[in-house]
């Protein structure tokens, strides 16, 4: 069989070209992976740290989960397949770590038993500086002190999916992603959150 | 309450939430928004807090511990084994004070023997020539 010495040399030097690029696509590669994680951070960070606020409301813990969250998604960026959305990954995170949290605190009580939670009339003082009456926003801060005294009093599943509904607007299938629930369990949960503010409404009417 | 209540074909759906809830809802949702940009906009100190390693105070304190009771330990140890030979050299002088004294009553009893024997031997037997000197005295008396 003949054999062309011509074309043996060049394929030979395509391939050690290719060897000698390896690293650098490798290496862009790994830019696009941190430039892709870098914009899911500045895109996705205030949504994770006001899900964590409104469900710790502690400032502080909430920064930390939030910053844990991101520490543990850039670790295992490389595993995020894409099979949901990055925001439903990365709440299904930070959830987990609230939950991790909780425990540990439980367990730990010994330790560092102090909360930062500021009251529930604190968190309501909370109001947008659009432009309202001083009746109407008295009246905005009501309700908001009444949803926040319903939230208190919700389960821990319950006040994530109503967070997640109503504060973060989730559609049912993204908060049955991120909280690992089916769809028919959230809306149930759902449910029974909103029966619990209709009945905090109702009691205080 | 009844348990039928909490079934979800009984509740609400969440889309047809009367208006004032939805209202209530809404305010809640801006004044968690409120909140939250005004914490992720404050300005953040660098709070210089004393952080205390409590892990490497205790192992501190657990190997200053260690070390006293390991040094006190030697010292009490040292001090035991010192008491203890005073306490047997004590004895063995003692002990050879009694052997010496026990010695010397021996022989002195032994010297004090020796001396009643010869004492008694000279008193018993006479003299060789006290016979002899017996009969002088009595020619000489016949004089």
């Amino acid at each position: 069989m003949a054999v062309n010495s011509g074309s043996i040399g060049a394929s030979t030097r395509v391939m050690a070209a290719c060897t000698a690029l390896q690293p650098m696509i490798k290496v862009s590669a790994e830019e696009i992976a941190a430039q892709e994680f870098e914009s899911v951070v500045v895109s996705h960070r205030p949504q994770i740290f006001r899900f964590l606020l409104a469900s710790t409301r502690d400032v502080d813990l909430a920064e930390t989960l939030t910053q844990d969250c991101f520490l543990k998604a850039h670790n295992n960026w490389s595993s995020f397949r894409g099979e949901s959305s990055a925001l439903t990954w990365l709440m299904r995170i930070a959830i987990n770590l609230q939950k991790d949290h909780w425990r540990n605190r439980r367990l730990q009580f010994w330790r560092h038993t102090r909360t930062n939670s500021v009251d529930l009339d604190e968190a309501s003082e909370w109001l947008p500086s659009g432009e309202r009456s001083a009746e109407q926003r008295m009246l905005a801060k009501e309700q908001v002190a009444r949803v926040w005294q319903a939230v208190e009093n919700l389960s821990e599943r319950q006040r994530t999916v109503f967070l997640l509904r109503f504060v973060e607007e989730l559609e049912l299938k993204q908060i049955a992603e991120s909280t690992g629930m089916g769809e028919g369990t959230v809306k149930a949960h759902l449910s029974r959150a909103l029966a619990r503010v209709r009945k905090e409404f109702g009691e205080r009417q | 309450m009844n348990r039928e209540d909490f079934r979800p074909s009984n509740t609400k759906d969440p889309e047809t939430i009367e208006p004032e809830l939805r209202q209530a809802l809404a305010n809640f949702k801006s004044s968690v928004d409120a909140w939250s940009d005004a914490a992720m906009s404050r300005p953040r100190e660098a709070k210089v807090q004393e952080r205390r390693n409590w892990g490497l105070i205790s192992k501190w304190a657990l190997g200053c511990v260690v070390f006293a009771g390991t040094v006190t330990g030697a010292v009490y140890q040292n001090y035991r084994q010192a008491e203890a030979a005073k306490a047997e050299a004590a004895a063995r002088a003692a002990e050879h004070e009694r052997e010496l004294a026990a010695q010397r009553v021996k022989e002195q009893t032994a010297e004090d023997l020796m001396a009643k024997v010869d004492s008694d031997i000279s008193r018993e037997v006479p003299s060789a020539l006290e016979p002899l000197a017996l009969m002088t005295e009595d020619e000489n008396s016949g004089h």
